[in-house]
């Protein structure tokens, strides 16, 4: 019989930059492995980007622009903003559900930086991100569409896209913490992510919009932002001023939900 | 100011409200180093917050409260470096494996890949979970959980154990076991800390037990002071006939002057004068009523928690 305590080796250092750097790889490792053990999270992840990317392209395509092939060249930038707003939501979902099972509180009676759970879920959260566009982009590839802006391009719009979801982790964190179960998470994302991303130029073209939803379009709605930034760039068209407004929105979401976010995780500490 | 090194974790004066919800309202605790320290108390006295407090994971309104020496409210950092905490509801990563779980612990301790590895291989095996360890948690049974959380806490091999209702939920057989690790712990120079709602488990492991309830100490003692305090000792009586209960609970609030409660299929009473035994007896005689059990016994705590709590808002002043 092993004694309990007494073969424990004596741990590293746990703070400092490098004890953080280490303990957030490990948080993001995590939540990564996850996936591993939950084939529902692959769905999410991989299936179902892959089944709106097809369904957009060869349903609507025809119709939408006379042909699949004219549609996806349109298309692909909007169809990833939407999944890459909709894969944000694993934050809030993925936080609510580690606070409410107690792998939280285990995180914390643990001599790590209280940041470090935090930072570590977003981490993760962001090489999903990363292989979702990366799917979406080969995908779109082999079905034909023209990466007119080169690889420069490609990695341009993942960089912008990362800024973006980053930005909006901080509003994911803020409503993975005050929501008071999944299903509320998940509606309430829902609500704002689908008539956000619909709302917008991702699929359409808004100069067909009525004037009212054609405003809130162009000149508010940052997710057109962001989908003409990436069809922008991915076509090696010229993109500077939707590019500008997207990194104000994304400093403005910082500026507004960074503090909230964070109030709200020092409070479930009283 | 003394560092309190005799006494593991020492808190004076705790209190917490949640809104209108006062949680605790005044809670001292000192447990000697080394030693299992039970806190028993009925649902919702307080138990969780107290140990949530006392780990670091929630601010108390006020008090002073010591863990191994420190602070928890100007030195948690050094405080969770050396405890073990195994919360109320099991909290494994239920998408990862065992040996996951164990693996990601000893990481976030410090360990290096190897350490965490032979660490969590040497845990699952002490746990009996060797067999489960390549399977994610979701799929483990209840026990397997709890087993899992409990090797978790120890991943550090912590100086002081929390451990919230540990048994709740368990099988007589895992409670067995769970119960002789805690011995193991206890012989290894660990101290618990343990929150249940078992009497009988206070009893069996605790050197010292602080009864909790509606957010205070109302009592604290050994397990035998505990006992004697409650006064004297209890009459047990079974009659042969169980129509004849009526008669000998009215008979014994007699003879005993104190209040009469069923008990399986007997009848105890407190008493405290040693005149009543033979009274009693010669009563029951008296009446023909034929005894099966008639004995004198210390009380069990189920009877030294009901005589402490059943008199709430005020701190137990039993007579001796
Ligand atoms: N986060 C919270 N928000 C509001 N009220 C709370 C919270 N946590 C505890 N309480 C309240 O504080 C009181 C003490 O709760 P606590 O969980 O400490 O009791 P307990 O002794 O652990 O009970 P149990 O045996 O049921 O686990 C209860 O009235 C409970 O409802
Ligand atoms: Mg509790």
């Amino acid at each position: 019989m092993t004694a309990l305590t007494a073969t424990v080796p004596s741990p590293a250092r746990q703070h400092g930059l490098a004890a953080n750097l280490r303990n957030i790889a490990s948080i993001a490792w995590r939540s990564l492995v996850q996936i591993k053990h939950n084939p529902m999270e692959l769905l999410d992840l991989s299936v179902q980007p892959v089944m709106f990317l097809l369904l957009f392209t060869f349903m609507f395509g025809g119709q939408m622009s006379g042909s699949p092939q004219e549609y996806l060249q349109y298309a692909l930038a909007g169809l990833i903003v939407q999944n890459s707003v909709f894969t944000a939501l694993n934050t809030a979902v993925g936080l609510h559900s580690d606070v409410a099972k107690g792998v939280y509180d285990r995180f914390r009676s643990l001599p790590i930086a209280r940041p470090v759970p935090l930072i570590g879920r977003i981490l993760a959260d962001m090489v999903k991100q990363v292989w979702a566009v990366a799917l979406m982009l080969v995908l779109g590839l082999i079905i034909g569409f023209d990466l007119n802006g080169g690889i420069g391009g490609a990695l341009a719009s993942l960089a912008l896209l990362l800024v973006f979801t980053l930005a909006m982790a901080w509003l994911n964190v803020l409503l993975g913490l005050v929501a008071g179960s999944e299903e509320k998470v998940m509606m309430f994302g829902f609500t704002i992510a689908m008539p956000l991303s619909f709302t917008s130029s991702a699929f359409v073209r808004t100069d067909t919009l009525p004037s009212a939803l054609q405003f809130w379009a162009e000149k508010i709605n940052p997710v057109t932002a962001i989908a003409d930034s990436v069809r922008g760039l991915l076509d090696g068209t010229p993109v500077g001023h939707s590019v500008i407004v997207t990194l104000v929105w994304a400093a403005g979401l910082v500026v507004v939900f960074f503090p909230l976010a964070m109030r709200a995780y020092r409070a479930k500490l009283s | 100011m003394t560092r309190h090194t005799e006494h593991a974790v020492w808190a004076e004066g705790l209190t917490k409200s949640f809104k209108e919800t006062k949680a605790l309202t005044g809670v001292d605790l000192a447990v000697r180093t080394g030693t299992v320290h039970g806190v028993l108390g009925p649902n919702g006295a307080g138990k969780t917050t107290a140990v949530r407090i006392l780990t670091t994971l929630l601010r108390a309104d006020a008090g002073r409260a010591l863990v191994g020496g420190f602070d928890v409210a100007t030195e948690s950092a050094r405080i969770r470096a050396q405890i073990g905490l195994t919360g109320q509801y099991a909290s494994v990563d239920e998408m990862l494996t065992g040996f996951e779980n164990l693996l990601l612990i000893g990481r976030l301790l410090g360990f290096t890949r190897p350490q965490a590895k032979t660490r969590a291989g040497e845990l699952l095996e002490r746990f009996d979970l060797s067999h489960a360890a390549d399977r994610a948690a979701k799929t483990f049974s209840g026990g397997m959980r709890r087993r899992l959380d409990l090797a978790a806490s120890l991943v550090g091999g912590p100086r002081i154990l929390f451990l919230d209702e540990p048994t709740t939920g368990l099988d007589p057989h895992a409670r067995n076991e769970l119960w002789a690790i805690v011995r193991e712990l206890v012989a290894e120079g660990v101290t618990v800390l343990l929150t249940t709602q078992y009497l009988e488990e206070a009893d069996q492991l605790a050197d010292e037990i602080a009864v909790i309830d509606h957010g205070r100490v109302i009592a604290t003692g050994a397990p035998e002071e505990l006992k004697s305090k409650v006064g004297g000792q209890v009459l047990y009586v079974r009659a042969e006939r169980g129509t004849d209960v009526g008669v000998v609970k009215g008979l014994l609030a007699e003879v005993a002057g104190r209040e009469v409660t069923a008990e399986g299929e007997g009848l105890t009473v407190p008493v405290t004068d040693t005149k009543v035994m033979p009274a009693a007896a010669l009563r029951l005689e008296q009446a023909g009523i034929e005894v099966a059990e008639f004995s004198l016994r210390r009380p069990s705590l189920d009877e030294v928690f009901l005589t402490l709590t059943g008199a709430p808002a005020q701190p137990v002043e039993v007579p001796a």
